[in-house]
C-alpha cells in the first residue's frame, strides 16, 4: 500500500469547528464503509506529520469525503480545516481497516456516535440508502448542541425507511427541545434500542471516553462484547 | 474524525506497508493474560513510536518504531498472531 496524490475538489464548513473536504483520487481502488485513510502533510523543511482519518463518504467511484475537527492546538487539522482549496493536493494512503466496516446485507445494526465520531457510521448510512436498503438501522448521535449536529440536514432528510436517527444534546438545547439531554446512558440505549435479545451488530464511534462508557452500559445491557464494534479517538474536544 | 485515532485501527496504515493481508481484523492472544481479540481493538498509544497494548490487561503487545528507510516491530507482549488468508 502506497502513497497516492488527492486532489482537492471540494470544502464544506458542517458546524463552525467541522469541515468535510471531498478529494478525488485518481486510481481509487473503492473502499467499504467504516474504513478510513492515513493523510499525510509534508512541509517545506520536510517535516511530515501523518493521520488517520474516517471515511464519510459511501463508496463512490474515485470520490472520497473525509470530516475533520479542528483542533486548536493540532498540526494537521488545522491546516485541513483552515487552509485547503479547491485545486490543492495532499497526499493519502488507503482505505485501511477491516475491523469496523458494515455492509448492507449484515443486519440492523445499532450505530452511536459522540461528534465527530458519526463519520464513519455516516458511510455507513449513507451505503444503506444508495443501496436502497430498508434494513432497521438506528442511529444515536451525542452531539453538545443543535449547531453542533454534524450532517443535521442530510439525517433528517434520510431518516424514516426503516432508518431511526436519535439526538441527545449534552451541553445546550433549543428552545422547546424535548429530545434526550444528557451523556447517552444504559437506560437511553434501552430506549433506542435494539436490544440484546435481537443481536444487532453494534458500531460505537467517538472519543475514548464515550466509547469506554458506551460499550459497558451495552455490555451491562446484556449485548455481546463480540458483537459490540469500537473506534475511539482523541484528544478530547471539550 | 479528530487527530489522533486511539485504538488498533489507526495503525491500519502502517502495518499495510508490512504485511500483505489486511490487519486489523487479526487476532492476537495477550502473551500477558491470554486474551483473544481483534487486533483493531487494541488500544494505540503514540509517542516517539506507537505501542500497541491488550484492552483487558493494558500489556504491551507490539512496539513498532519507524526511522527513515526502516522499521522496527517488537511483536514480544504477544504469544500468537492468526490471521485470514
Amino acid at each position: 500500500m502506497t502513497w497516492q496524490v488527492a486532489d482537492v475538489v471540494g470544502v464544506v464548513a458542517e458546524t463552525p469547528h467541522v469541515k468535510t473536504i471531498m478529494f478525488d483520487v485518481p486510481g481509487w481502488p473503492g473502499h467499504r464503509a467504516g474504513q478510513h485513510v492515513d493523510v499525510r502533510l509534508t512541509a517545506d523543511d520536510g517535516y511530515q506529520a501523518e493521520r488517520s482519518y474516517s471515511i464519510a463518504s459511501a463508496p463512490d467511484g474515485t470520490r472520497v469525503e473525509l470530516t475533520v475537527v479542528r483542533i486548536g492546538d493540532g498540526e494537521v487539522s488545522p491546516y485541513l480545516t483552515g487552509q485547503l482549496r479547491p485545486g490543492d493536493q495532499i497526499e493519502l494512503r488507503g482505505p485501511v481497516g477491516g475491523y469496523f466496516v458494515w455492509e448492507p446485507p449484515l443486519g440492523g445494526p445499532l450505530l452511536v456516535a459522540g461528534g465527530s465520531g458519526v463519520a464513519p457510521l455516516m458511510a455507513m448510512i449513507r451505503l444503506r440508502a444508495a443501496a436502497g436498503s430498508d434494513v432497521e438501522t438506528r442511529l444515536l448521535l451525542s452531539s453538545r448542541g443543535w449547531d453542533d449536529i454534524i450532517y443535521r440536514d442530510e439525517l433528517q432528510r434520510l431518516n424514516g425507511n426503516g432508518l431511526t436517527v436519535v439526538h441527545t444534546l449534552t451541553a445546550s438545547q433549543p428552545p422547546g427541545w424535548t429530545g434526550y439531554a444528557r451523556r447517552v446512558d444504559t437506560d437511553m440505549l434501552a430506549e433506542v434500542g435494539p436490544g440484546p435479545a435481537e443481536r444487532p451488530r453494534v458500531y460505537v464511534c467517538g472519543p475514548t471516553p464515550f466509547v469506554e462508557a458506551v460499550a459497558e452500559a451495552l455490555v451491562h445491557l446484556g449485548h455481546q462484547p463480540q458483537h459490540i464494534k469500537t473506534e475511539r479517538f482523541g484528544p478530547m474536544g471539550s | 474524525m479528530d487527530e489522533l485515532m486511539l485504538d488498533g485501527n489507526a495503525v491500519a496504515g502502517m502495518l499495510g506497508e508490512v504485511f500483505a493481508v489486511e490487519m486489523t481484523t487479526a487476532t492476537m492472544i495477550c502473551g500477558n493474560c491470554g486474551m483473544a481479540g481483534a487486533v483493531g481493538a487494541t488500544h494505540v498509544f503514540r509517542g516517539a513510536g506507537v505501542v500497541l497494548r491488550c484492552p483487558h490487561c493494558d500489556n504491551a503487545l507490539v512496539k513498532i518504531v519507524e526511522g527513515g528507510t526502516r522499521m522496527w516491530m517488537d511483536f514480544g507482549g504477544m504469544r500468537t498472531l492468526e490471521i485470514t488468508l
